[in-house]
């Protein structure tokens, strides 16, 4: 083997920056999507490795549901300063004031709710890319997208009319009010994740490793038992999505595989201490990723669904 | 999935076939026999299977991912699949068989190292298998299996598969390109010689499909001949406060072929300008060197005008620049190439506008003979063309470097893709005047 090699985690490295690269270059106003989570930790190195020295020329953009584990909260805000980055963030609550998303009768999880905030966030500030950091390796449908993802102007993903993607050779084309989804980490596995986080040191929020949690156990998964209502005058976020007298509740060392939000998240019981014990955790697993999420088991074309209409 | 020992290579496959000859079918095959798949995949797997399956499992519902597709039993677009053995980690891409898809399989196979064109055993060659071997080669792919699928219903009959491969290996010599061709007779349904040896065949003696993934010489895939590096993002960081990156003039960018070193002449082209690479930056620290196909940050002696589209390369085996070219194009949209219309072309790291002046020919995939003069291109058809640039292109041929050499077409207005370009080598290389760079 020649000396000139690269192991397949520099080789999907070099790739999502050469894809960081081109949208710095092609789009006029692209925003950058952090949500403290694993996947997009890796988009902030990247887009470090893709601009440095210079600042990374785009802002960052989250959408919080308002069910949010306040840890992920905190390091997303800490993250964002130590960059030196423009934060802007986006709540379903304020969708609500605003009128621009209503709450779903009977309906406790706001994940589908992001997506208007989502739309309207990027009208908003005239975003014509979006990066996230969405793998195809985490289900059916995203194992159908493209690096470069077309959405028309009204935020619609069209599958069955996706523009060929050949060699390294984006079209990032839009029209006023078009914008486009770019996902750099769309080779990347879950595995690649967590080896690209130990390899290069990555802090992670602390949910990832196990810890000491109230949860119950609701549609098969252990969920987090939501932080208690305090403010009396303000009706309960989580009303609903509290476990029910009859409902198992226990303490239990866990942490979370994948992060929603609290209503979606399911924890998974685990004793991992450290990055090296989440690999071999993830590579001894015998369920996916996204067995973990509620979000996901509506049906078997829930992120189908989600995608057509805007999600991320 | 064993993970204790990381694999270091990645090889990239792309499967392709006509309809029903178990692309899909053969992948969930080695996802499934290579113990790639979760439980809660295999699950979805068997509740969808009283649906589509008539009961059976269908491996094929682990690409096939949308709707649609799982309703009309086919394959839509591209699916990208993940996974790894203790040797090596895999991306494939199952690409779609029907006819008017065929622009996805050009889509999955222009990044591949590999490809796995199927045949059905029962039907052979047909115009699809051609059409298929012909764009793997056409793309440059150096790696081909045929995999003669469904062998068990011609009764596992070697002279079924010597007559398919006699028919292949007929036609393979007008195609040309690949370092390695393997025909694989197997049964993917029943996974005879995918990832274990089939009892069925002891008169084939060659690797089951899994162990000539894991096997296949791919470290000299890379073109590390002659240095090529289009500039992508001019990196100034302008930082009034920090006077060490006040200067910092990088030129950011993905190595498309070559090797560069600290110190070493370049040529910055269109402008023509011989300087020296200062220093080969990168966030994690400064190199000696850096090679295909890296990323890095080049600075250089001299602060000339560079900016993105721009190439800089070695003073060695100097591209061609031209505005006048011949490619070979395949053709993507519902619309059919018009001549004389005007379309948007990116070629490396820039967009320019282009005319094509002329459809020369195009390939009958009956025969893969060229028919001269077919007036225009359709979807799926791949021919040679005219084009003209209004801005000349600093580029290689194709077949010597398929990331200088390629470029796609963008219908201007609904932005839509609607070809894939392989350059033709240039007629002469560009003949910089090679003053030294001087005020």
């Amino acid at each position: 083997m020649s000396s000139y090699h690269l192991d397949h985690l520099q080789y999907l490295e070099t790739e999502a920056i050469h894809v960081m690269r081109e949208v710095a270059a092609e789009f006029e106003r692209p925003a950058l999507l952090f949500s403290g989570g694993k996947d997009s930790i890796c988009l902030l190195r990247l887009a470090e490795k893709a601009f440095r020295p210079s600042d990374i020329p785009m802002p960052f953009l989250n959408v919080e549901t308002g069910h949010e584990f306040p840890e992920l909260i905190e390091f997303r805000d800490r993250r964002a300063k130590e960059l030196g980055a423009k934060l802007i963030v986006r709540t379903v609550d304020e969708a609500f004031a605003k009128g621009i998303a209503h709450p779903t009768p009977g309906q406790v999880s706001r994940n589908q709710l992001q997506i208007p905030v989502l739309l309207a966030a990027i009208e908003e500030f005239q975003f014509d890319c979006a990066i996230g950091g969405a793998r195809r390796d985490e289900e059916k449908a995203r194992a159908k997208e493209r690096f470069f993802s077309f959405r028309d102007s009204f935020g619609q993903w069209d599958p069955k009319n996706q523009r060929p993607e050949i060699w390294n050779l984006y079209n990032a084309r839009v029209n006023p009010g078009e914008n486009m989804r770019v996902f750099p980490l769309s080779n990347w596995t879950e595995m690649d994740v967590w080896e690209y986080i130990k390899k290069e040191k990555l802090e992670v929020p602390n949910i990832y490793f196990s810890h000491e949690r109230e949860c119950y156990r609701k549609g098969g998964q252990w969920l987090p038992v939501p932080p208690p209502h305090t403010d009396a005058t303000k009706p309960d976020p989580y009303a609903g999505a509290r476990p029910k007298a009859n409902d198992t509740v226990k303490k239990m060392v866990c942490r979370v595989r994948t992060i929603a939000d609290m209503i979606s998240t399911g924890m998974i019981e685990s004793k991992t201490e450290t990055i090296d014990d989440i690999i071999a955790e993830v590579s001894a697993a015998r369920v996916t990723e996204r067995g973990t999420r509620a979000d996901d088991k509506a049906s078997e074309a829930a992120m189908e669904d989600r995608k057509k209409a805007g999600y991320f | 999935m064993p993970h204790t020992q990381h694999p270091i290579e990645l090889l990239r496959f792309n499967t392709c076939g006509s309809v029903d000859d178990g692309k899909s079918t053969l992948i969930g095959r080695l996802l499934y026999d290579s113990k790639s798949l979760m439980e809660d995949q295999v699950e979805a797997l068997e509740k969808s299977a009283d649906i589509t399956g008539g009961g059976q499992i269908n491996l094929a519902n682990l690409t096939d991912g949308l709707r649609a597709e799982r309703e009309q039993g086919i394959t839509i677009d591209v699916a990208y699949r993940y996974f790894a053995t203790p040797k090596r980690k895999f991306i494939v891409a199952d690409t779609p068989g029907h006819v008017q898809y065929t622009r996805n399989m050009v889509t999955g196979a222009s990044s591949a190292n590999l490809s796995i064109v199927l045949v059905d055993a029962r039907q052979g060659v047909i115009e699809q298998t051609r059409r298929h071997t012909y764009i793997a080669a056409l793309l440059g792919i150096p790696h081909l299996v045929i995999a003669v699928n469904k062998m068990d219903l011609v009764d596992w009959k070697v002279e079924r598969f010597q007559e398919i491969r006699d028919e292949i290996e007929d036609f393979l010599p007008k195609l040309g390109g690949f370092h390695d061709v393997k025909f694989i007779p197997m049964s993917a349904l029943n996974g005879d010689n995918v990832v274990d040896t089939s009892k069925h065949t002891p008169w084939y003696e060659g690797p089951c499909l899994l162990h000539h993934l894991e096997n296949v010489h791919i470290a000299s895939d890379w073109n590390f001949g002659t240095f090529r590096f289009p500039v992508q993002w001019v990196n100034r960081p302008n930082n009034p406060t920090d006077h060490s990156l006040h200067d910092f003039r990088g030129l950011s960018g993905q190595i498309a072929s070559g090797i560069v070193r600290k110190g070493q002449q370049v040529v910055v082209l269109p402008a023509g300008i011989k300087t020296t690479v200062k220093d080969i930056w990168t966030y994690d620290g400064s190199l000696a060197e850096a090679f295909c196909p890296q990323s890095a940050t080049l600075c250089l002696e001299h602060d000339i005008d560079i900016s993105r589209g721009d190439m800089i390369v070695g003073l060695e085996n100097l591209p061609g620049r031209a505005s006048d070219f011949s490619a070979r194009v395949c053709w993507m949209n519902q619309r059919p190439l018009q001549t004389g219309k005007k379309y948007f072309l990116k070629h490396t790291t820039q967009t320019v506008q282009a005319v094509v002046t002329a459809v020369e020919n195009k390939i009958n995939f009956d025969t893969l003979e060229t028919m001269d003069a077919p007036g225009t291109l359709a979807m799926n058809d791949i021919g040679g063309i005219k084009i003209r640039t209004a801005k000349p292109l600093v580029f290689d041929g194709y077949q010597s470097n398929r990331l200088t050499g390629s470029f796609i077409l963008i219908e201007q207005g609904t932005n839509l893709t609607v070809g894939a370009g392989m350059l033709a080598p240039p007629l002469e290389a560009v003949k910089p005047e090679y003053s030294d760079f001087a005020i």
